[in-house]
């Protein structure tokens, strides 16, 4: 597939990461925002191919994980709902709330349905005028143009059966929350290429200069992330910070201009909670006041159910990058994809999840695998110094 | 969050549980009701088994959950295997339920070794199907009976009232004989054998896939639903007990390869290491995959089989497998391992390692 | 937010007022609303996100940094040309639409 497959190079991704060694005097911990970069570094195994010092922690870049449970079990009771046609992207059926999954309230009646496009909402609500049809319209700015896009379609063509329960979340604030806590070991990011190709990146801008940090604007192979990663090494080992852009064959500073248009007549921003994290100010898109008949949080009135968090689940910590997966207790034992006890395990992008399901738990590499792919090469050949507290992750276990 | 105390109890008993130390009548099964998850051939699956069926069964044969049971009535082997169709949409690309029916009875058969003779099938049929797609279906089952040289020897119909079972679901059982004496299993597995996958991975399960409502896109991809005895018995021509080359043959249809391969690997304690870019995969279920964020790994196949085979033999069965018409794909994927017992590994194209987990439920579009 | 996939546009048409196209990903034809990316023609390659397409592909620009790094191993300079060649590269940056 053009455009996939060649950036799945091994030959390549060896130089990528030969050029990491030559330029690397110390020891860098990386951040990668988004659960689809996680998922491409987990499934090809990336993180271990890096050189020994260069750290990446998993951010939170899922919004399926950070859905807060009071949402998520608003969603649950709306679609338990007998005159309700619940449509969700299959990401989101197997999210638990407080009791059961969207998967269980299907198997006990409900009209539950995995949508691809939010526009086929559309085509449902049409088909099924005596019903109810609701969306759950989650997601990052990545997604918000097709959100806005059903809500703009809807109100434009009366399809007055259909709402959309509306769980935004954005990028910037949450990098700045975690540059911001106490505790914070990030040093650079590598930037969320998808939310950055509807928004441009302008908005790291400011970021960048405040908490001076190197952020790289990347994608999703294998060969966009090694590329990425190696761009942010450069800058903290130069000791520049600024916001530099590697998946430029997809997108520019400005972004998707018609989009971010119609982002704009659909949403405003508003205060969001993100779970694990807790409440970010300016942090989520809401329906505006011209799109009230489309907005399931206000025409279903649910009432709010108390939930509680297991005590045992760091994943807080993991979503801000203090943590990672294997430094939980309740990794892979009593927290695993079948009974997630957090955020970062409930969804199949989730740090914990995706560690999960490429068996991190079960620890198949020890520190002796590394550097394969380098013939000749060892961490020794360099001079890493030794950063004092730092924790290596590769093969820690 | 249903997180409360007895929840997080019954957490820790399953586990520390393993199917071996497992002897409890009463085991706790913490799913209160069965969700579609429970049928996709993953680890839901393997749970009602293990904590439902089992329990309540429990036998030798039984134990080994083979996809055929091996049992020996008057000194003859026989197989014996049953089996259930309840696919949607029942006309598809390459094949139907009928045809689906035929075929996947006759494969759990061949897979040890076992030549496929009689078949049974029970129709359920819903209130308000049509004559002419019951016509159709049974007229492709006559099909694919002779394809696979059975006979279909006995039969029941039932009907349910109108939304009280999808069209049609269809039953089987089958019996073959063994006229060999190899044993074809997948405890036998060992270190040092090369692994064959006879063709291309994903077909069936992305035509079904394709057809689903909201998820549906156009393409060339049909079913690989096909009779996989004649194939088996080529490359079995020249094995006997005291030149079994083939330790394990299995067909990767519901949760796919890699659900498969885990399967072998806990049963016969072994490791197993897949090279990425040996997997054969079509462009169009590799295109379909990334779209809808699939895994051709995980997704169900219908004519496939892998073979577990001794180093030595590996290349001569490979090019056997080759000249047959179903095997014309074949290719050496992956080998059986000392290290990490139980586990399947994957060296990936970019030079990682990733490890292939059972999947859990069914595998689900994603946009994240 | 992450799953986006990269597809040529095959055909493009209306529908309901919406500019759509099919969108070929190595084999297999999915429709996606081109109603943020109008001005995409046939045969070029656009990013395709829960069924809309949110960006094109810039040709040129993906030979160039493909090209930058199968190069890789060919610079020895001391200094930093891929952070030079990134500088360039957003400086001399063509305006694309979308």
């Amino acid at each position: 597939m053009k455009y996939l497959d060649e950036y799945r190079d091994g030959d390549i991704a060896a130089k990528i990461v030969a050029e990491m060694r030559r330029v690397q005097t110390r020891a860098w911990v990386l951040m990668e925002v988004c659960g689809g970069q996680t998922h491409s570094i987990v499934k090809n195994g990336l993180d271990h191919l890096l050189p020994e010092g260069v750290e990446l922690v998993h951010g939170p870049g899922c919004p399926v994980c950070v859905t807060p449970l009071e949402m998520i079990d608003k969603a649950h009771a709306i679609a338990r709902l007998p005159n309700v046609i619940f449509c969700s992207f299959g990401d989101m059926l197997r999210v638990p709330g407080s009791d059961g999954d969207l998967f269980s309230i299907k198997s006990l009646g409900g009209d539950v349905r995995i949508v691809y496009s939010p526009l086929d909402c559309l085509k449902i609500a049409r088909a099924n005028p005596e019903k109810q049809v609701v969306f759950f319209a989650i997601g990052f700015e990545t997604t918000a143009p097709a959100n806005a896009m059903l809500a703009w379609r809807a109100r434009e063509e009366q399809v007055n059966n259909l709402s959309l329960l509306v769980s935004h979340v954005l990028v910037p604030p949450a990098l700045e929350a975690i540059l911001s806590a106490a505790g914070n070991r990030v040093q650079g990011f590598l930037g969320p290429g998808h939310v950055c190709a509807v928004m441009g990146y302008s908005e790291y801008d400011p970021i960048s200069d405040r908490h001076h940090v190197p952020i790289v604007i990347t994608g999703f192979e294998p060969m966009d992330i090694l590329e990425g990663t190696l761009m942010t090494i450069k800058q903290l080992e130069e000791g520049r910070a600024t916001v530099e852009n590697q998946y430029s064959r997809i997108l520019d500073r400005r972004g998707n201009l018609p989009a971010q248009q119609l982002i704009g007549k659909v949403f405003e921003v508003g205060d969001r909670k993100w779970r694990g994290i807790g409440t970010i100010p300016r942090s989520g898109y809401h329906l505006r006041d011209e799109f009230s008949r489309y907005d399931a949080e206000k025409l279903y009135e649910v009432a709010e159910i108390a939930t509680l968090e297991p005590e045992i689940c760091i994943s807080g910590e993991i979503l801000r990058g203090i943590k990672k997966p294997h430094d939980c207790a309740a990794f892979g034992t009593l927290c695993n994809p079948q009974h997630p006890l957090g955020a970062t395990m409930v969804s199949a992008e989730g740090a914990c999840a995706a560690y999960y399901a490429y068996g991190r738990h079960l620890n198949p590499q020890g520190a002796d695998a590394l550097h394969q792919i380098v013939p000749g090469s060892t961490p020794n050949d360099i001079g890493i110094q030794s950063p004092g507290e730092r924790e290596y992750s590769h093969g820690s276990r | 969050m249903a997180a409360a105390e007895d929840d997080l109890k019954a957490e820790e008993a399953i586990a520390g549980e393993n199917l071996a130390a497992f002897s409890c009548p009463i085991p706790i099964f913490d799913q209160k009701h069965i969700v579609l998850g429970h049928g996709s051939g993953g680890k839901l699956t393997a749970d009602l088994i293990e904590k439902i069926f089992l329990p309540a069964f429990r036998n030798p044969t039984l134990d080994r959950l083979e996809d055929q049971a091996m049992v020996t009535i008057g000194g003859a082997r026989l197989a014996f295997t049953t089996d259930s169709f309840v696919v949607t949409p029942i006309f598809f690309p390459g094949g139907d339920i009928g045809r689906l029916a035929i075929h996947g009875t006759v494969n759990d058969l061949a897979m040890c070794g076992a030549r496929p003779l009689y078949l049974s099938a029970a129709f359920i049929l819903e209130e308000g199907l049509a004559v002419d797609d019951l016509r159709r279906v049974v007229e492709s089952m006559r099909t694919a009976a002779a394809e696979a040289g059975v006979q279909l020897v006995t039969g029941d119909t039932k009907v349910v009232n109108r939304g009280k079972g999808d069209q049609i679901f269809i039953t089987t059982t089958g019996i073959g004989v063994i006229e060999h004496d190899i044993s074809i299993s997948a405890d036998r597995a060992r270190p040092g054998d090369k692994i064959i996958l006879s063709g291309y991975i994903g077909d069936h399960g992305m035509t079904i896939m394709s057809q689903r409502e909201g998820l549906e896109f156009e393409s060339s991809i049909e079913s690989d639903c096909a009779p996989l005895n004649d194939l088996v018995t080529a490359m079995l021509a020249t094995a006997s007990s005291a030149n079994d080359f083939i330790h394990t043959l299995r067909d990767p249809t519901r949760g796919g390869v890699a659900t498969t391969l885990n399967e072998i690997a806990k049963h016969a304690n072994v490791g197993v290491v897949l090279d990425e870019g040996a997997i054969p995969v079509r462009e169009s279920v590799k295109g379909a995959c990334e779209v809808l964020g699939l895994d051709p790994l995980y997704v169900a196949n219908e004519g496939k089989l892998l073979a577990m085979v001794v180093p030595e033999m590996a290349d001569a069965v490979l090019e056997l497998m080759r000249q047959h018409r179903l095997g014309q794909d074949a290719a050496i994927i992956g080998e059986v391992v000392e290290a990490h017992r139980g586990m399947v590994l994957m060296k990936t194209e970019i030079g990682g390692t990733r490890v292939l987990d059972v999947m859990f439920g069914e595998q689900l579009p994603r946009i994240c | 937010m992450c799953l986006a996939i990269p597809g040529k546009v095959v055909n493009t048409y209306d529908q309901r007022g919406l500019r759509m196209a099919k969108v070929q990903f190595g084999g297999i034809v999915r429709e996606a609303c081109l109603e943020y990316v109008p001005e995409t023609q046939i045969g070029e390659y656009v990013l395709v996100h829960v069924g809309f397409a949110i960006s094109r592909v810039d040709e040129a620009e993906a030979e160039r940094t493909y090209q930058a790094l199968k190069d890789l191993d060919q610079l020895t300079e001391l200094e930093s040309p891929i952070v030079e060649e990134t500088a360039e590269r957003e400086t001399r940056r063509p305006t694309r639409p979308g």
